[in-house]
């Protein structure tokens, strides 16, 4: 095979052509990092959806709008005359990871980790009981999940989780419809949250309010929403020494802050004509109890043990149970693994050394990873830029190792054409983006998303 | 809201936040970096990647620490906003070492 020692591709006569699979934030800011690095590049981006943005779109919570309009740099990187989108095409299905890494000289796998984790527990399969991530697609209009239904008649609600998604599912269920009216929450979300008669909200973890994930700008959201209260156990606050230890600790940012907000939750008395939110720390599901629908949540009180940092909730076969019609758990995603590229099933991600996809531990030539699917479900939106520096680092020192020629974005277009695909580009993907602008402003939001793949592909069709 | 950069950063200019920052809010002069709260998005990814804790959510601002919102969002308007990790500066170990972290 002919290789270039020199330096490989990556000159105006010879660009690097690099494939990326999957448009959320570590699929753009690997992008980014290749328009920056200074090599001459062509990048194709491919999605599944007619839409791009990924968890931006479909994941971060419509009253979070100043995160959602981190779409603006995205939308930046992908007007760069050197990048095309390829929407509506999916990895596997449309194009197979072998047929894909002969066309390009190498291909960034950044698909994400949208599997939810269950709990493992009787009765999870009963009526009634979710993965948060589905309710969270659901109202943010995912095709996917558009369809579900959330049984919101029930007085009584429990989260299961510990992080950022279980507080953002938590205010969903309680933010004011009026607050969330003008926004690009999907229409029939909005209508079943009117309806909600919601009164008590159990958000359930293992671990103690020292180790709790979410930020504590997420916690004092939560805590400030009109008509509800917060209300916590101010014995579930003692803390021990090792949790002592753990907040002293400068890294952990939140850890303290969060402790200093749930106290102040704790003293206050309770409000009169309130809903209430109740957060129950060192509290594991152990059971799901009802006749085909839930009713109860089976809970089972837990010790931490350990050295600080290496605590292990440890249930102490104390049992009580709450009566509950919907619970979500929000206990992790995970990643799903991709035809044709290796998977540790353990971590849910696709083994790599620096975004580097090994395969039995081998270097598999020309693929890489970024984001959730290369690290696991770990950090926020700007973290998958580091991480994104990082990977395109790791191929751009591989340049050497490429064949010179592939023929990229040409072969690629002439596949899916020869396949019959119908491919959204990013002109097209503006189209859809005006189009529910203009069907939120009818409803004064600030869109109202298509969900299903027909109507975007229609929405392509007009104005273009 | 916004998120700021207080006196901790003077003499270090890590900028590890630049490269966390999914908007590139980040603008340096010779000393120090500056957040623009016209274009934070309150993400805080920032905040951890920073070793010496130079960069702290409005709210969390004390009294004291509250002039630094007015100089951020002036300085921001003044230095050149950069999208990539610098090299620190020559002082930074030292001070780091000073604030004891």
């Amino acid at each position: 095979m002919e290789t270039n020692v020199e330096s490989g591709p990556g000159t105006p006569e010879r660009p690097l052509k690099v494939a990326i699979v999957g448009s959320g934030p570590s699929g753009f800011y690997a992008a980014e990092a290749l328009f920056s690095s200074g090599v001459a590049v062509e990048v194709d981006m491919l999605e599944r959806l007619p839409t791009p943005y990924g968890l931006v779109r479909y994941g971060v919570a419509p009253d979070h709008a100043k995160l959602k309009s981190v779409t603006g740099v995205f939308a930046t990187i992908a007007r760069d005359p050197r990048f095309r989108l390829f929407g509506n095409v999916e990895l596997g299905h449309d194009i197979d990871i072998e047929r894909l890494g002969a066309i390009y000289h190498a291909v960034i796998v950044a698909t994400g980790a949208t599997a939810d984790r269950q709990l493992g527990i009787e009765g999870e399969h009963l009526a009634g009981v979710h993965a948060a991530s589905d309710f969270v697609g659901w109202y943010n209009g995912r095709p996917d999940v558009a369809d579900l239904a959330f049984d919101l008649s029930q007085p009584t609600a429990v989260v299961v989780g510990q992080g950022n998604v279980a507080l953002d599912v938590c205010r969903i269920l309680a933010r004011p419809v009026h607050e969330l009216g003008h926004t690009d929450i999907a229409e029939h979300a909005l209508r079943a949250l009117k309806a909600s008669r919601i009164q008590d909200i159990h958000l359930v973890g293992r671990r103690g309010p020292a180790q709790a994930k979410f930020t504590s700008r997420e916690l004092r959201e939560l805590s400030t929403l009109e008509g509800w209260q917060l209300r916590v156990d101010p014995s579930d606050l003692a803390l021990a020494a090792a949790c002592q230890e753990e907040l002293a600790d400068p890294a952990h940012i939140h850890g303290a802050k969060n402790v200093a907000l749930l106290q102040a939750c704790a003293a206050a008395p309770e409000r009169a004509g309130h809903r209430r939110i109740h957060l129950h720390f060192h509290a594991a599901p152990v059971a799901l109890h009802g006749a085909g629908r839930l009713a109860e949540v089976e809970l089972e009180a837990q010790a931490l043990r350990g050295p600080a940092k290496a605590q292990q909730a440890i249930g102490t076969g104390r049992r009580r149970r709450i009566q509950a019609g919907l619970l979500l758990r929000s206990v992790g995603y995970r990643g799903t693994a991709l035809p044709g590229l290796p998977f540790d099933p353990r971590l849910g991600v696709i083994p790599n050394e620096q975004g580097r996809v090994l395969d039995g531990g081998k270097v598999s030539r020309g693929a890489y990873v970024t984001g959730w699917i290369k690290r696991g479900p770990t950090g926020i939106i700007g973290t998958n830029r580091t991480d994104s520096i990082e990977t395109v680092s790791t191929l751009l020192a591989d340049r050497t190792t490429f064949e010179l020629d592939r023929p990229g974005r040409t072969a690629l277009a002439a596949h899916l054409d020869a396949a019959g695909r119908r491919v959204v580009s990013f002109e097209h993907w503006l189209c859809i983006e005006r189009e529910e602008a203009r069907r939120g402003a009818m409803l004064q939001k600030t869109a109202e998303k298509f969900t299903t793949i027909a109507a975007m592909l229609a929405a392509t069709e007009l104005a273009s | 809201m916004t998120h700021v950069v207080i006196e901790n950063c003077r003499d270090c200019r890590f900028t590890d936040c630049v490269a966390s920052c999914p908007v590139s809010c980040f603008h340096v002069d010779e000393l120090r970096a500056y957040i623009d709260p016209q274009t934070c998005i309150d993400c805080g990814a920032c905040i951890p990647a920073c070793p010496v804790h130079a960069i702290v959510e409005e709210f969390d601002l004390s009294d004291e620490q509250r002039h630094w919102l007015d100089v951020n969002a002036e300085a921001a308007r003044r230095y050149p906003a950069i999208r990539g990790k610098l090299p620190a500066l020559p002082t930074a170990a030292a001070k780091r070492a000073s604030l004891g972290y």
